[in-house]
């Protein structure tokens, strides 16, 4: 069996970024496997600018801001195998792939990234009633078939969900002369960026409609239209706010889901809210050696971020081929559902980390306060708070050195 | 000139017209939609009923215990994925336990072996997840689970690998009787065939008034049903059915043979034999009840919902029969006709035998088909040296079933070769996973239009008005 020190899955901007950093914190002998025929991951099909802007100050489009590890990857001659699947991780890091070439292949790894990236929650999960014709499609699909294949798959659009990929393909679709007739989020509020429902949505007129849902789809062969009601407080359609809305075509925006089925294969423990795995401040899993970055740890509404991210992966991974051990604590982080989730999960090294976290609901003028027992460690104010905005804030070594366990809890005035 | 026309690609017609083909006969197969396997054979419970249903003396009764004693070896012959996980009838209450004692006497009445009730500690020893409420079963170790429409193209396909026709697109909208043959009329081409067999399931009553057969009718009873992710699939064994009451037989919770948890089917009459929709209380209905049977059935795992049309016949029993000369009604195939159909078909040629159709065995009849799914299940160095010959089967499409494209294309080359996107699925598996085909199917859309050589835009979901783009970004007016 090939003997690699690290293996990183998923050659996306999470991978890539986590295979440059490995690279320059000395690791040698590395590999990126990825499924696609092209390094860049989803980047590869979001055409659209607004990348970058954190990391690099300018707004790069998606393409052109994975080329700016690519050529990293290339300049320093990282391998990488592309068309290539893994099928399997096991806990003691064997991994299991096929491509054409060599067929099935295992490798045994030191260390093991996780960067598989996040998918769409498909139609299926929101059980909607009616019928089951052509026209319905996840945005991300949508987005593949026009961005990359280059085929319009309708011309009159209900989008369901306000993720960022729903509004942004309400502004794409229209440019290609389709006509969207709505975007209905089934929340009292976008789990949108801010920027993205004003340039996608109101700079082309197109209604967002809040605590709607879509109850029924209508049409034999092809999509002819969709009813949409307005929901209570408790998310139940209201039967006199129906209404009808002809269309060919549904997108769904309705969530993504880390993908996390080989992690899963490798017993890595997940987070029920995040849906990605456990991680400590180093974003090493519950399992040794294997770590994760990225949107397969938690969705991220920046790709800047999940670079930021995947550099902490790609160092600690090289530290840890390296055996390098730093001075251990045990601190737990406990959110109070106000905050929904941190990552990382805990933390067990003495130094400073910065804890990202997401809110359930959109909050204004609270204060995000960090406890250990009753003691405040940590508080900030801050205007607004929303679900689709990632917050973060950065703890010094000595605010948790003693602490058993941290409690992120949000104050509302 | 056809010796023998089969209307109708469901499993039944499927079934049929492959124990036909083990004869010398020009046989064609015509199927109104776009593929074999569109109707009920498509959207069912998917279960081998062991035959404990269905009236004493009733052919009902003889077809489904028969035909659920060939399935094992059919499934193996076509090489179609077969379980034998057996089911459970649960009871809650004293009106219960006597239903169960009724089904034992007339399971066995009906030729059913190793039926047994069992109290709730045996119960609930081999079914732990089953609602603790529960407190007696009647355990029908025979029972089994198939998938339907796998099942459905291979007997098409191993029908027409023995030398049958298939038609599909071919609606048919007249009968003509020209004495000693028919003419089969649809929009495009006309058939002349000797025999016909009506294997229209809903529509098998319009099929017969076509010779003027108006001795039964048909109607549409539609059961609806909620599909989760294999992650549930091992939540129970066995399946399990809710005792049948007044308003029919309840909702079942059963793994599937590729390892999904199913649960439905709802039971209610409606008019419109083309109405596959699914309604909010049906899949209400589904969830709340099975819940009701099975503890933490995750329905926040649920991939896919959908619905399926029983075709309910006026007799309250399977019709089978030759209304007139050469012509031979196989309608009213509701439930179990899924478990009966080999049986059916072994029944049909019986009856075509004593009404004097010539029946000489096909020499090169060969009734072994290659599964679908053999690469899935081949062993790492098997697999290995597949892809070595083949270097499609190293590529993976569809990410969550983990469907090769050498799979995916070898589908799209094998009888009755799929020609859209859901044929592909039914076939392969690709676009059945938890991502409902978000990533693959642009890959598979180009597949298709690459091996049928149309344009990409002419591809469609299952057929007719069913497309997927249209038309080209830039040239969208
Ligand atoms: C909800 C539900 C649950 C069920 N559960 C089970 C179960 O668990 N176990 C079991 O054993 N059975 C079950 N059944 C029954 C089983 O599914 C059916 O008995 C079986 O599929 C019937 O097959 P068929 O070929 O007769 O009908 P179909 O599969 O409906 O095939 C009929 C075909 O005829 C075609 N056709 C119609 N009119 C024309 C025309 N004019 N010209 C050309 N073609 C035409 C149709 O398009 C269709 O493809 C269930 C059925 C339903 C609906």
């Amino acid at each position: 069996m090939k003997q690699i020190d690290l293996v990183i899955i998923g050659g996306g901007p999470a991978g890539m970024s986590a295979a440059v950093a490995a690279y320059e914190s000395g690791v040698r002998n590395l590999l990126i496997l990825e499924r696609d025929a092209h390094l860049g991951g989803i980047l590869q099909q979001c055409i659209h600018n607004g990348f970058g802007l954190h990391r690099f100050g300018e707004e790069l489009t998606g393409p052109e801001y994975a080329w700016r590890y690519e050529k990293q990857v290339w300049e320093l001659n990282i391998p990488y195998m592309l068309n290539t699947m893994v099928l399997d991780i096991s806990p003691d890091k064997v991994v299991t792939a096929t491509n054409s070439e060599e067929g099935i292949f295992q490798i045994q790894a030191k260390a093991v990234i996780l960067a598989m990236g996040c998918r769409e929650r498909a139609k299926g999960a929101l059980n909607i009633a009616g019928t089951r014709p052509a026209g319905i499609y996840s945005a991300g699909t949508a987005q593949k078939y026009v961005n990359l294949k280059g085929y319009m798959p309708g011309k009159n659009v209900v989008i369901l969900g306000s993720g960022d990929i729903g509004l942004i393909m309400a502004r794409r679709m229209t440019l290609e002369g389709a006509k969207v007739h709505a975007v209905c989020e089934l929340m009292p509020y976008s789990g949108g960026l801010a920027r993205n429902i004003e340039q996608c949505l109101n700079d082309f007129n197109i209604p967002l409609k809040l605590s709607h849902t879509v109850v029924e789809i209508h049409g034999k062969e092809r999509l002819e239209g969709v009813t949409i009601a307005k929901v209570d407080e408790r998310r139940r359609p209201i039967a006199e706010t129906r209404e009808y809305i002809p269309c060919d075509t549904l997108l769904l925006s309705v969530g993504l889901i880390p993908e996390n089925e080989l992690s899963k294969t490798a017993s890595v423990p997940l987070d029920r809210v995040t849906g990605g795995a456990v991680v400590d401040q180093d974003r090493q899993t519950e399992v040794e050696g294997i770590f994760a970055c990225g949107n397969v740890l938690h969705v991220h509404d920046l790709v800047d971020y999940v670079s930021e991210e995947a550099e902490i992966a790609g160092k600690s991974a090289a530290a840890y081929i390296a055996g390098e051990n730093a001075e251990k604590v045990d601190v737990a982080l406990h959110t109070d559902g106000k905050i929904r989730y941190t990552v990382p999960q805990r933390i067990t090294q003495k130094k400073a980390v910065t804890v990202f976290f997401r809110v359930a609901d959109v909050y204004r003028n609270v204060t995000v306060k960090v406890k250990d027992g009753d003691n405040v460690v940590y508080s900030r104010k801050k205007p607004k708070v929303a679900p689709g905005e990632m917050e973060s804030i950065t703890l010094k070594p000595e605010t948790f050195a003693n602490a058993g366990a941290l409690s992120f809890e949000l104050e509302v005035q | 000139m056809y010796d023998i026309v089969v209307i109708g690609a469901g499993v039944v017609g499927g079934m049929i017209a492959r124990e036909l083909s083990a004869y010398r006969l020009a046989l064609c197969i015509v199927e109104k939609k776009h593929d074999v396997a569109m109707g009920a054979s498509s959207a069912n419970s998917a279960i081998v009923h062991a035959g404990f249903d269905a009236k004493v003396g009733s052919l009902k009764a003889k077809l489904n215990v028969r035909g659920s004693e060939m399935m094992e070896k059919v499934c193996e012959e076509l090489g179609v994925k077969y379980k034998n996980n057996g089911s459970l009838v649960i009871g809650f209450n004293d009106e219960d336990r006597a239903t169960v004692e009724e089904l034992y006497k007339r399971g066995t009445a009906n030729g059913v072996k190793n039926l047994k009730v069992l109290d709730s500690d045996e119960l609930h020893a081999i079914e732990p997840n089953v609602s603790k409420n529960a407190v007696c079963a009647l355990h029908a170790p025979t029972g089994s689970i198939v998938c339907p429409y796998e099942l459905t193209v291979a007997a098409i396909g191993n029908a027409m690998d023995n030398g049958a026709d298939l038609k599909l697109d071919f609606e048919v909208t007249d009968i003509r009787d020209k004495g000693d043959y028919f003419e089969i009329v649809s929009a495009g081409e006309t058939l002349q065939a000797k025999y016909i067999i009506n294997a229209a399931g809903v529509y098998s009553d319009a099929i017969a008034k076509m010779v003027g057969d108006t001795s039964f009718t048909v109607h549409p009873r539609r059961g609806e049903y909620v599909l989760l992710d294999k992650e549930c699939g091992t939540l129970v064994s066995h399946t399990i059915f809710r005792t049948p009451s007044k308003m029919g037989k309840g909702i079942l919770v059963s793994p599937t043979v590729d390892g999904n948890l199913l649960t439905g089917p709802t039971s209610v009459d409606i008019e419109d034999k083309d109405d596959r929709s699914t309604t909010p209380e049906g899949l209400a209905h589904v969830m709340r009840e099975a819940l009701e049977n099975v503890d933490s059935v995750m329905f926040n795992k649920t991939i896919t919902s959908f619905c399926g049309l029983r075709a309910v016949g006026s007799t309250g029993d399977f019709i089978i029969n030759l209304p007139r000369e050469r012509f031979v009604n196989v309608a009213g195939i509701e439930s179990p006709g899924l478990s009966s159909a080999p049986a059916i078909a072994e029944y049909v040629i019986e009856l075509l035998a004593n009404a004097g159709m010539p029946l000489e065995k096909n020499a090169s009849y060969q009734p072994r088909r290659v599964a679908m799914h053999a690469f899935r299940e081949a062993s790492m160095e098997e697999k290995n040296a597949i892809i070595k010959k083949d270097p499609a089967y190293g590529r993976i499409i569809c990410r969550c079933e983990t469907v090769t494209e050498g799979e995916i294309l070898n589908a799209i080359r094998t009888n009755p070769k799929p020609r859209d996107l859901d044929g592909v699925k039914r076939r392969t598996r690709a676009q059945m996973g938890r991502c409902q085909g978000g990533f693959c199917s642009p890959y598979i859309v180009e597949m298709l239009a690459k091996e049928m050589n149309v344009s990409y835009e002419t591809v469609t979901k299952f057929g007719g008005e069913s497309l997927i783009n249209v038309g080209k970004t830039k040239e969208v007016k």
